[in-house]
């Protein structure tokens, strides 16, 4: 059985990392270098080894190692004992492993997938809770080391535009790119010039294989956009104000002039909902199976497509909805409204989870990142910000642009789009996690005609942008999450597997009910309830059961069990008692003072979303 | 806090001195030693109070120094009161040695002495050498006190000056006159409780009743809005008339009456009239200037409701200097100067059949008025003179509020009319009330101090003076007069609503027009072609105009107020009205009882979003969402943390790999497929040695075994 590398132990240190990586390392089958000393040695073959490389090569280090050596001495002896052989181990060829036991894993990949909140103190835990503590942690670790190790597989690294010195990454032209870039990347952006239907929406499905679009005047279609081959293309001779793949490429939302309309991927009306009136905009939750409109009459509702159903059809009491985009990390709905507030909503609740004011003027566009960390709002104020989802939702960052954005979208890595009349402008972030800088634009474009629809397709580096001159596939380096998960949103899945995919995605469907502001919250124990039920108990059974039973000493032989030893006893348990609740007391001021004193830096609020 | 309240008394001091002040041309006439005993006097209690800044605060004594026709044993006071009586004054001969004598004797003891071989000189005694000496110097420059020669200060000299001997008897003759005044009145309020003509209190009532439907609609020109405050204390008058069963014949002297009726023309008119008087009080009213009714409404009002409301209003509006604001324009200070000679006019119609006595009131009435003029002033000059220093206000503003500050004071003279009426009709007139009502006796001291309007200038000019004064020795600290100063001025009232904001963590305004950068994008819509900076501009200009109405941070605030509102835990009241006291329409359950059965509601923890101005987050519960939460807690753990530890880590197959997701959810018991399982025997779990092994049970998972068990298996294995 694979044992999980402890990597406070096992993890080199960097300079031996990089040690190795500057020597040739050196292979079994080569020969030993000093096979005596190793064999005469008794400590860790791994050890021993190392600091013969390192040795003759620098001796001054070799000081500062033999020190750490001999404060590590306590370790050795244990670690004889666990491997009783202390010779290195020999295949039957008699080469010796150069790498034995585990891979080392590095510890920020660990931390990564760590779960466990240790912020918050634990109170004084019995063994058993102890053990249980303990168990719970040793898995957690096991786990995170093994996910930590199966980020290798991760073979692609995000590309990026990087202007050489003092060059603006944003006047670097999209046939610039093009001509740089292979062939099958180059195919990837092209111009659809649809001028008689006027502007259009779009929408990539959830592979980035696919892509719906629909013009205002009924022009709806769906293709298959690498290969360019067409699923189909209807006219529903109707206003077309939205469009949306539901969790396959094979059903199409489309919100009319009247009603909600479902097409599968032969163009074939499904559904008519007529439920759902006087759409403005869709979204789809892909977990929840929910598809979320928002209406010209206020209401935001969410139809559950794997059964139909109507989930919940709340008013936002504020007039027309057309602006609305979903978190993707807690299946949260933002809504813009006309007063400059942003709501978040949840179908489990009549009112909204959270209100923000963000602009002067009314919002115009929202989008919400992939890690749902940052949400980026324009308002009619002509102002671009960006806000912190984690709990402040304060703005991080803001800009005046000329003309305000009127559709905003976020790519899987956290570029941020802006389309302004006829342009748009990209926004990248300096760092992996960071919010996008709004100081200088990454890329621009210019179109021809107004934007009216903007996405980026997932796992390319390509942005869709629907305008009133068709529909534009521009190249974004970097946009893109480079690896996906084959077994989640696969691009390349055949019909077999995706409907494999369908049942699985059916089967692990969480309820609407569960969508809240923190989805962790759901592995918290519900306090209120507990609390209740507690009270409840006791006022049942008429005492507390939980409740310390008072100190009744045993009888005692010998006389020594006199009424005045019973009582002398009694009293010693009683001030035990005492001195410790005194001792607790002190405890805690102390504490406090000390809390008071230094403003500790806190535990990074990122952390939480780290996984 | 008895420094600071020495400092105080001393600030007072100082004030009053400058306010004595008179002319300079005065002549210093020949009542020199007069004067100058009375600057002795000054000076002692000067100098007691700085001593009493640095130590405990000594407690004034009250003494009688002087002799009036009519004295009242409680509210005599004198100058003199703040000065403690030593025996060796009184061992002293009656008259008083010149300042001379003092330094004869000095000069006799300095002679019989031997001179000191080096007298020290001037520098070294005004050099400051301990803390202590330099904080006596301090006090002593700030109220610059010589230092070096006994002289006096100017201050002192000014008042000397400013003293005659003629004010200070005129001054004396005024406060005899009120003093006895007042003693008159109380006099006469007990004499006429004492009267039991019932004619005479009817005919007194309907006096009463005409003077208060007058004053009414004198009210009701001058002040409608204390008009109007009236008008609601006659309502209450009915709801209390409505409620009662005081006029409708069913008491006890009502039945007596009912019985006489019959017969006696007298008792059935009683009747009628008791009658009538409750149609009239329970009589709807309908407009504000009504006849008879109100008249008697009034009337019974003013019997009905309990002192305490005339005083609190009276606090209410009351010179509290809060209240009052800084005013810059003289024109403003003239009109001051006006009232009191506008006062008479309306009181001159109290004047009723007892003329001799109405007079001798209204009289009274006017000092008392004059005194709570004066004092008003003064504050305003005070005020003035911060607003000055400040900086220039709205003159269109302070006008504004002049008029509204002038209705205020009218209004409370009429109030004050009324309480005097009011006492001489009930007599209550004993000391409490009377120092209630008469401002403080220091302050009074203040406010007989300054009583002739043309001394204000000359008060000005004094201040002025003090300034000049100031800026000579101004490097001198003075903390405490400034802080006294601050804290009485309006102006800082501005910083409040700064604090405010301070709390509040961050600023709602900021965080909505935050400094963008401006770096002019590559690529510019076509429809745009300005500079972006004056585009900018406009567009804020715009959207100012665009959004003039609807203040989108004011309507989010109201709501995010609302909202926490909502959110708040509500209180239990289980008060049953009517619950050993009378219910019924428009009464209340009391006070006490509402406390006494009102159960609070825990305060709940903070709100998330209370530093976050731009935002409301909602606090209500996802019960649907707490549905699929734990909500027991499993057997070893003992507080929610802990068991939150252990399924903090997720075992589904997208969170982990496969490898990880596979162990995580394996069973603790693996069985093959196909085999029989046996029922479990005694000797299994361990009762009694076993000779052979169940192996039809196969440990997959060591780990999770308990050692107890673990010990077993080998045992069996073994076996």
């Amino acid at each position: 059985m694979e044992r999980a590398p402890k990597p406070g132990r096992d993890v080199p240190p960097k300079k031996d990392k990089l040690q190795a990586k500057r020597k040739k390392p050196r292979r079994y089958w080569e020969e030993e270098t000093a096979p005596t000393t190793a064999r005469a040695s008794p400590g860790p073959p791994r050890n021993k080894k190392r600091n013969q490389e390192l040795r003759p090569q620098r001796p001054k280090t070799a000081h500062i190692l033999k020190k750490s050596r001999i404060s590590k001495k306590p370790q050795v002896p244990k670690k004889l004992r666990k491997r009783k052989n202390p010779e290195p181990q020999r295949s039957l060829s008699g080469a010796q492993d150069p790498f034995p036991g585990p891979a080392p894993v590095p510890v920020e990949v660990v931390q990564k997938f760590c779960r466990i909140d240790k912020s918050k103190k634990l109170p004084h835990s019995k063994s058993k809770t102890r053990n249980r503590l303990e168990v719970a942690e040793a898995e957690e670790k096991e786990t995170s080391v093994k996910a930590a190790r199966s980020e290798l597989l991760l073979a692609e690294e995000p590309g990026f535009l990087e202007g050489e010195d003092g060059e603006d990454t944003a006047k670097i032209l999209q046939a610039d790119i093009v001509e740089a870039v292979d062939i099958a990347s180059a195919a990837k952006h092209f111009d659809l010039n649809l001028r008689q239907f006027g502007p259009y929406r779009l929408n990539y499905s959830r592979t980035g294989r696919h892509l719906a679009f629909g013009g205002r005047r009924g022009h709806v279609a769906a293709l298959d956009w690498v290969t360019k081959r067409l699923m189909c293309e209807i006219n529903v001779m109707e206003t077309v104000r939205d469009i949306r793949f539901l969790h396959s490429e094979a059903l199409l939302a489309v919100a009319q002039n009247r009603w909600l309309h479902i097409y599968d991927n032969q163009g074939i009306e499904l559904h008519c909902i007529r439920r759902c009136d006087r759409v403005t905009r869709l979204e789809f939750l892909p977990f929840h199976f929910l598809l979320a409109t928002a209406s010209e009459t206020g209401f935001l509702t969410y139809l559950d497509v794997s059964v139909g159903k109507i989930v919940a059809a709340l008013n936002a009491r504020a007039g027309r909805l057309d602006v609305m985009t979903w978190n993707p990390y807690n299946a949260v709905i933002h809504l813009g409204h006309s007063n400059g507030t942003v709501s978040l909503w949840s179908p489990a609740m009549k009112e909204p989870l959270a209100k923000i004011l963000c602009h002067r003027g009314g919002v115009r566009a929202v989008a919400v990142d992939s890690t749902g960390t940052y949400m980026a709002t324009s308002g009619l104020d002509h102002q671009l910000k960006i806000f912190d989802l984690r709990g402040t939702f304060q703005p991080l960052s803001a800009r005046t642009l000329p003309q305000g954005a009127g559709h905003l979208a976020f790519s899987q890595r956290g570029l941020l789009v802006a389309g302004m009349g006829d342009v748009v402008n990209i926004w990248a972030g300096q760092g992996q996690t960071g919010p996008p800088s709004l100081e200088q634009p990454y890329l621009t474009h210019r179109l021809s005609g107004p934007v009216h629809g903007l996405q980026f397709c997932p796992f390319e580096d390509v942005l869709g942008v629907g305008h009133s001159g068709g529909i534009t596939s521009m190249l974004v380096p970097g946009a893109a999450e480079p690896n996906f998960d084959g077994l989640e949103s696969n691009p390349y899945r055949s019909r077999k597997q995706r409907q494999e995919w369908e049942v699985k995605a059916l089967l692990e469907k969480v309820p609407a009910e569960l969508i809240c502001l923190d989805p962790r919250a759901l592995a918290e124990v519900d306090v209120i309830s507990l609390e209740q039920e507690k009270k409840e108990r006791i006022e049942r059974l008429g005492y507390d059961p939980e409740a310390k039973t008072p100190f009744q000493p045993k009888p005692k032989q010998k006389g020594r069990s006199s009424t005045a030893s019973l009582v002398k006893r009694k009293r010693k348990v009683m001030d035990e008692d005492h001195r410790d609740k005194v001792r607790q007391s002190l405890e805690q001021q102390q504490h406090k003072q000390k809390k008071a004193k230094p403003s500790r830096a806190r535990p990074s609020a990122l952390d939480r979303f780290v996984h | 806090m008895s420094a600071n309240r020495a400092a105080e008394s001393l600030l007072a001091l100082s004030q009053h001195e400058e306010l004595v002040d008179l002319p300079e041309d005065y002549p210093l006439s020949a009542s020199e030693d007069e004067g100058d005993s009375d600057g002795e006097r000054k000076h002692q209690k000067l100098l007691e109070t700085i001593s009493s800044l640095g130590g405990k605060n000594r407690r004034k004594l009250a003494e009688r120094s002087e002799a009036s026709l009519k004295v009242s044993e409680f509210n005599v006071s004198s100058e003199g009161s703040g000065e403690k009586l030593v025996l060796a004054d009184l061992l002293e001969p009656v008259k008083t040695s010149s300042s001379l004598a003092t330094v004869k004797k000095q000069l006799n003891r300095v002679k019989s002495k031997k001179t000191v071989e080096l007298p020290l000189n001037k520098e070294e005694v005004e050099r400051a050498r301990t803390p202590l000496e330099q904080e006596i110097f301090n006090l002593l420059h700030k109220n610059k006190q010589p230092v070096t020669d006994p002289l006096l200060t100017p201050v002192e000299k000014a008042s000397l000056r400013a003293m005659s001997l003629e004010e200070a008897k005129m001054r004396r003759a005024e406060l005899q006159r009120a003093r006895a005044l007042q003693s008159y009145y109380e006099a006469r309020a007990r004499r006429e409780k004492k009267i039991k003509s019932k004619k005479y209190h009817r005919v007194m009532k309907k006096a009463k009743a005409k003077e208060a439907l007058k004053e009414f609609e004198q009210l009701q020109k001058i002040n409608p809005t204390a008009a109007l405050e009236e008008l609601e204390k006659i309502e209450k008058a009915r709801m209390l008339e409505r409620m009662s069963l005081k006029h409708q014949n069913s008491g006890k002297w009502a039945k007596s009456k009912a019985i006489m009726a019959k017969y006696d023309r007298e008792a059935r008119q009683a009747m009628q009239e008791q009658l009538a008087k409750n149609k009239e009080l329970t009589q709807k009213l309908q407009v504000a200037s009504e006849s008879e009714e109100e008249e008697g409404g009034t009337e019974v009002e003013e019997l009905l409701v309990p002192d305490a409301m005339h005083e609190a209003q009276m606090n209410a509006d009351g010179p509290n200097p809060w209240m009052l604001r800084s005013c810059t324009s003289d024109a403003q200070e003239a009109e001051i100067q006006e009232d009191p000679e506008q006062l008479p006019e309306p009181l001159a119609h109290n004047v009723s059949e007892s003329e001799g006595d109405e007079r001798l009131v209204a009289e009274e009435e006017i000092l008392l008025k004059e005194f709570e003029e004066k004092r008003s002033l003064r504050k305003r000059s005070e005020l003035n003179q911060d607003a000055e220093s400040v900086g220039s206000q709205e003159t269109k503003d302070s006008i504004s509020r002049e008029v509204l500050f002038e209705l205020r004071t009218l209004s409370q003279k009429l109030k004050e009319n009324h309480q005097s009426r009011k006492q001489k009709a009930s007599s209550v007139g004993t000391v409490p009330q009377v120092q209630r009502e008469v401002p403080a006796p220091e302050e009074e001291e203040e406010a007989l101090l300054l009583q002739r309007p043309e001394r204000v200038q000359t008060l000005e000019e004094l201040e002025e003076l003090e300034k000049e004064g100031c800026l000579q020795n101004k490097e001198l600290p003075r903390p405490v007069l400034e802080g006294h100063r601050l804290k009485k001025n309006p102006n800082n009232q501005t910083d409040s609503p700064k604090k405010k904001k301070k709390e509040q963590m961050i600023d709602l305004q900021n965080l909505l027009t935050t400094k963008s950068p401006s770096v002019k994008s590559l690529a510019v819509p076509t429809t745009i072609e300005e500079l972006e900076g004056e585009a900018e501009r406009d567009q804020k200009q715009m959207i100012k105009e665009a959004f003039a109405g609807d203040d989108v941070i004011r309507d989010f605030l109201k709501e995010k107020r609302e909202a926490v509102e909502a959110s708040k835990p509500q209180d239990v009241d289980l008060t049953l009205p009517g619950w050993g006291e009378w219910g019924g329409v428009g009464l209340r359950p009391s006070a006490k009882k509402r406390r006494r059965f009102l159960i609070k509601a825990p305060e709940g923890p903070p709100r998330k979003d209370k530093n976050l101005p731009n935002v409301i987050i909602n606090e209500k519960r996802n019960i649907y969402a707490a549905a699929h939460q734990v909500r027991v807690l499993p057997y070893p753990f003992t507080h929610h943390r802990q068991f939150e530890r252990t399924i903090q880590t997720p075992i589904g197959s997208t969170w982990n790999t496969q490898r990880a997701f596979q162990k995580l959810t394996t069973p603790k018991i693996v069985t093959k497929a196909g085999h029989i399982i046996k029922p479990i025997k005694a000797e299994n779990v361990g009762y009694r040695s076993s000779s052979r092994s169940d192996l039809s049970v196969l440990q997959r998972n060591p780990k999770r075994l308990s050692a107890h068990h673990k010990k077993q298996l080998k045992k069996n294995s073994i076996d």
